[in-house]
């Protein structure tokens, strides 16, 4: 058996032609005839697997174009068979969804901007820069990834309520980008900084750049990959929010979107699907343009830099 | 290597400069620092010591009570059939969640490593919901699983009568964890296939001339030498688990009963409809050990399975 495993590569690489009448050279093309049932067999899996994934936008696309007899109407109906934009001019009447709009995307930048720059430094000085306490502090800052949001929502809301701030943006802002939700992105870019070669930081030494200089002129933009991850995450991370807005806002002008989807309800607390549905179909669909046109950074730089660090 | 090219040259100029780069980088590695160390303290570790501070209390906003009650929440929690509640139904969603997530992840990832035409296409679609907002994905699917909704107005164009899905007391917990799976799955399968893409092909290519079959070499060769990231992958996925709220607040609003009252639908219940404060500091600190440890298994885990991780 242990012969076998130390023969496959030597034929596979050398014995290739010489060896008539062994496995060795044929394996690639013969696998792949053999298995072509199976293939696809996986192939029809998938298709039958991306159903889940796929149809729930479909319906709500569609949903968002019949009119309220239509839309739960059984046999179901894949197609609008007349469609109307009705449920897209309520959306904006019922509540102030342009300014919620505004909300969501403003807060959402602002906290990718300020932790792509909080968790740079931070990242950067843990990782390249030796000053006395690092360590320590590191560990201290590390704790965040221990605790859960949901953990201290009580305090924070006790903090923020004797700030004065509920019912403001502040705490949706402030928070993210210094507190817990920053700390992975801090942790993804030090794993990064401590891939630099040290060579280069003492050539810029050289150069007479100082400590920020380096920071500023040679590791932040050579850490463009981790900056990217951040960056997608962190935007995410924020446009999803639902447990501190519920808790932090009050008035319908200050909510963020997946608050305000939630309050698209009649006189009696159901849901007006139609409605409900226009407004995600306008929530979901930029992002999941942006998504599709740049499908292989997202997916490769999260799955590279972003989590498994 | 390259420390010795660089050696002869450089020590006079470092010398010479030490001093003045040490104090340099003192200054900049604490002003780089100050901003998360500051977020740290007062958002985090300030707000952890509070909580437990705070659970140690009799504190009612309504009644503007504030007494010192020693371990009276604690032990209340522990007689709390409610609390019993909410942890059996996150043990149930997090225990439902992980084995579906993981199996389905590993699947997916497993069929799209198999370089297939479309691949980049299938893996899009399942990556998809990841980016969707939580809220909007659980109200679609809402509507998806109303009674009169779209899945079972499918159904019953096959002859079946579907349940009220999210009304009766096991369909409710297992439409959240099915909505659940499908929101998130894409991105570890992404993690399993950056896994298996590191599986050394000449190893699985072994296997077969051993005469195994795909289906034995996949569980004798690939599985051991991925299982660090398949652990670190169901780690990560129960902690997210324990933290679900949205899909809660938004599909079932915890019921049928108190079937899906989630711990943090609970602690949430707890503080900010009945202002029992401390009692819900209380439970945040119960969820508090509980994620701890799973976390620190975690880093244990992943120290010791590091030479297997690919």
């Amino acid at each position: 058996m242990r012969s076998d495993v130390v023969d496959a590569p030597v034929s596979a690489t050398a014995g290739g032609p010489g060896v008539p009448g062994s496995a060795a050279p044929e394996p690639p093309p013969r696998r792949r005839r053999r298995v072509r049932p199976a293939m696809v067999a996986i192939f029809l899996l998938l298709c039958v697997l991306a159903v889940p994934f796929v149809f729930p936008t479909w319906w709500m696309v569609t949903a968002s174009f019949k009119p309220m007899s239509e839309i739960l109407r059984i046999p179901p109906t894949l197609w609008p068979s007349s469609p109307t934009t009705e449920a897209y001019g309520q959306v904006f009447d019922l509540q102030p969804f342009a300014q919620q709009y505004w909300n969501s995307m403003y807060i959402a930048a602002l906290v990718t901007v300020g932790t792509i720059a909080v968790s740079s430094m931070a990242g950067y000085a843990f990782a390249r820069i030796r000053f006395p306490g690092a360590n320590l502090l590191f560990g201290v800052v590390l704790i965040g990834l221990l605790v859960p949001a949901e953990v201290t929502i009580v305090p924070l809301f006790r903090l923020v309520n004797w700030a004065g701030l509920i019912d403001t943006h502040w705490p949706l802002i402030v928070i993210p980008i210094v507190g817990a939700p920053s700390v992975l992105a801090t942790f993804i870019m030090r794993q990064f900084f401590l891939t630099l070669p040290a060579e280069l930081e003492e050539a810029a030494r050289m150069d007479g750049l100082s400590r920020a200089g380096i920071f500023r002129r040679i590791a932040f933009p050579l850490a463009r990959p981790a900056v990217a991850a951040v960056a997608i995450f962190t935007f995410l991370h924020s446009w999803n929010l639902f447990l501190e807005p519920l808790v932090f806002l009050s008035s319908r002008e200050n909510f963020t979107l997946p608050l305000a989807l939630t309050q698209y309800v009649d006189a009696y607390g159901g849901p007006m699907w139609n409605v409900q549905l226009a407004a995600t179909t306008l929530t979901v669909l930029p992002v999941l343009a942006v998504f599709l046109l740049a499908q292989r950074q997202f997916v490769e730089g999260l799955a590279n830099t972003g989590l498994k660090g | 290597m390259a420390t010795a090219t660089l050696g002869p040259p450089g020590p006079p100029t470092r010398t010479r400069r030490r001093g003045l780069n040490r104090r340099e980088d003192t200054l900049t590695g604490f002003a780089f620092v100050l901003p998360q160390l500051v977020g740290s303290l007062l958002f985090v570790i300030g707000p952890l010591v509070a909580v437990v501070w705070y659970s140690l209390h009799d504190w009612n906003v309504l009644a503007n009570s504030f007494t010192y009650s020693g371990t009276d929440n604690y032990e209340r929690l522990a007689s709390d059939p409610g609390f019993h509640d909410a942890l059996r139904a996150s043990g149930i969603f997090s225990a439902g969640l992980v084995l579906l997530n993981v199996s389905l992840a590993l699947a997916l990832a497993v069929m799209l490593n198999q370089r297939l035409p479309g691949t980049a296409t299938f893996r899009a679609f399942f990556f998809s919901p990841v980016v969707v907002s939580l809220v909007a994905w659980t109200i679609v699917w809402g509507f998806l699983l109303q009674a009169d909704g779209g899945i079972n107005g499918f159904l019953s164009q096959l002859g079946v009568d579907g349940p009220n899905w999210l009304r009766e007391g096991p369909t409710a917990m297992l439409s959240v964890i099915v909505v659940q799976v499908f929101k998130n799955v894409g991105l570890n399968m992404v993690l399993f296939l950056a896994a298996l893409q590191g599986v050394p092909k000449e190893v699985r290519e072994a296997a077969t001339m051993d005469g195994a079959s795909p289906w034995r070499s996949f569980w004798s060769v690939t599985v051991p030498l991925i299982s660090g990231t398949i652990l670190l992958v169901s780690i990560l996925t129960v902690v997210g688990s324990l933290q679900v709220f949205a899909q809660i607040a938004v599909l079932t609003q915890g019921g049928p009963g108190t079937s899906t009252t989630v711990i943090v639908y609970y602690l949430y219940q707890q503080a900010f409809q009945f202002q029992e404060f401390g009692y819900a500091s209380a439970v945040s600190v119960v969820l508090f050990v509980i994620v701890a440890i799973l976390t620190f298994v975690q880093w244990q885990t992943r120290r010791r399975w590091v030479f297997h991780e690919v």
